[in-house]
């Protein structure tokens, strides 16, 4: 009975409204970060030199953190909600941040070893045209 | 309990839900989080084995195909379709909340069958775009394509892609179930005798998390 109470209650207490206007704001705001990545992703980037690649995927990072803040803030919602809440949802998120960099960092020390201990993969030959993983490689990693 | 709440008030101090949202919603919220950090822990492993391998697949070459346009080099177009439509469900869906807000039947059941409109053309996009990479031979463990420097390259690269987008398309797939159950609930009235679309607001949470991880997924696999 006091959770039906509650029910009724959030429902007439909820009067953040919704606005059509900043909703379509957020549809244009998201289709044209698209645009942009898809037309780097396939004009500009193709220009460059493969080495470059780390520093377009950092850009593709910053358009897609872009998105999600839009479409979490606006079409979730979570930007009119109180700030109790919200903090809730956001600081389990940062450990996002740890996981990403502990497990790149996993990636590259899985590759310097594989380099430097498998001796069916010489370090002259995997700096530029090894496979990614010879089949004998690949137990390593498992 | 109906009282205004005022700035000073003492969230915690009892009698009131202190999120001041509804019980089923912040649950929602919470399984959300749950469900991002499954999808974290995918995107993270196909991270590190990427950047454990030398070489890796390029995008471009591999996710180049369009419907019926044969063998045109257009890449990237057919995601971006894909990826276009679900933003678009995004507001279809958005607007159905609103419209349950303003207690609008009519423009529900209009948005709503938009929004699960625009989940069934994803699906069938996905469909396709697997079918056609099944064809070129590439599935669980069998990978045709070569690293972008010519070297041959190892299942990874197919695994995770089918993995990670099978598992987002089974989220899409369940996100249009519970829309279709939402629709058929407010033809027949169910929220209009409860007086409130809130079950609305906690299937659209859901459905905008299924573009919100699409968009993560669309640019570990189709953009690096």
């Amino acid at each position: 009975m006091a959770n039906m109470d509650n029910t009724t209650v959030a429902a007439h207490k909820e009067e953040h409204s919704f606005d059509a206007k900043a909703i379509w704001r957020t549809f244009w705001i998201l289709l044209i970060i698209t645009c942009l990545e898809l037309a780097i992703g396939m004009f500009v980037a193709p220009q460059f030199p493969h080495h470059y690649k780390l520093w377009f995927n950092i850009l593709y990072i910053i358009f897609t953190l872009a998105k999600a803040f839009y479409i979490i803030a606006e079409f979730m919602h979570l930007r009119h909600e109180l700030k109790n809440m919200i903090m809730t949802i956001a600081i389990p998120c940062l450990l996002f941040i740890w996981f990403i960099a502990a497990f790149l960092w996993d990636g590259h020390a899985f590759k310097t070893a594989r380099e430097t201990l498998d001796p069916r993969d010489p370090p002259a030959k995997v700096e530029q045209k090894a496979p990614a993983h010879a089949p004998a490689g690949e137990e390593h990693i498992k | 309990m109906a009282e205004a709440l005022t700035a000073n008030e003492k969230w915690w101090g009892g009698g009131k839900s202190p999120f001041n949202v509804e019980y089923g919603k912040l649950m929602m919220w919470y399984f959300l989080m749950s469900d991002a950090f499954t999808f974290g822990a995918f995107l993270i492993s196909y991270g590190t084995i990427r950047f454990s391998s030398a070489a890796w697949p390029d995008p471009n070459h591999v996710f180049s195909s369009f419907p019926f346009m044969g063998h045109a080099h257009l890449p990237l177009v057919f995601v971006s379709l894909m990826t276009f439509i679900l933003i678009m469900s995004s507001v279809t869906m958005v607007l159905a909340v609103a419209a349950g807000h303003a207690n609008n039947k009519a423009g529900v059941i209009k948005w709503m069958s938009w929004t699960i409109l625009g989940g069934i053309a994803f699906l069938a996009c996905q469909a396709w775009e697997w079918t056609h990479l099944y064809h070129q031979d590439a599935w669980w463990g069998k990978n045709p394509f070569t690293n972008f420097d010519g070297t041959p390259a190892s299942t990874n690269f197919t695994n995770f892609f089918f993995t990670i987008t099978g598992f987002h398309g089974f989220h899409v797939f369940s996100g249009v179930i519970v829309n279709i159950i939402m629709l058929i609930m407010t033809i027949r009235g169910t929220f209009e005798r409860r007086g409130h679309y809130l079950m609305i607001e906690k299937a659209g949470l859901y459905w905008h998390f299924v573009d919100l991880v699409w968009v993560f997924v669309f640019t570990c696999f189709y953009l690096f």
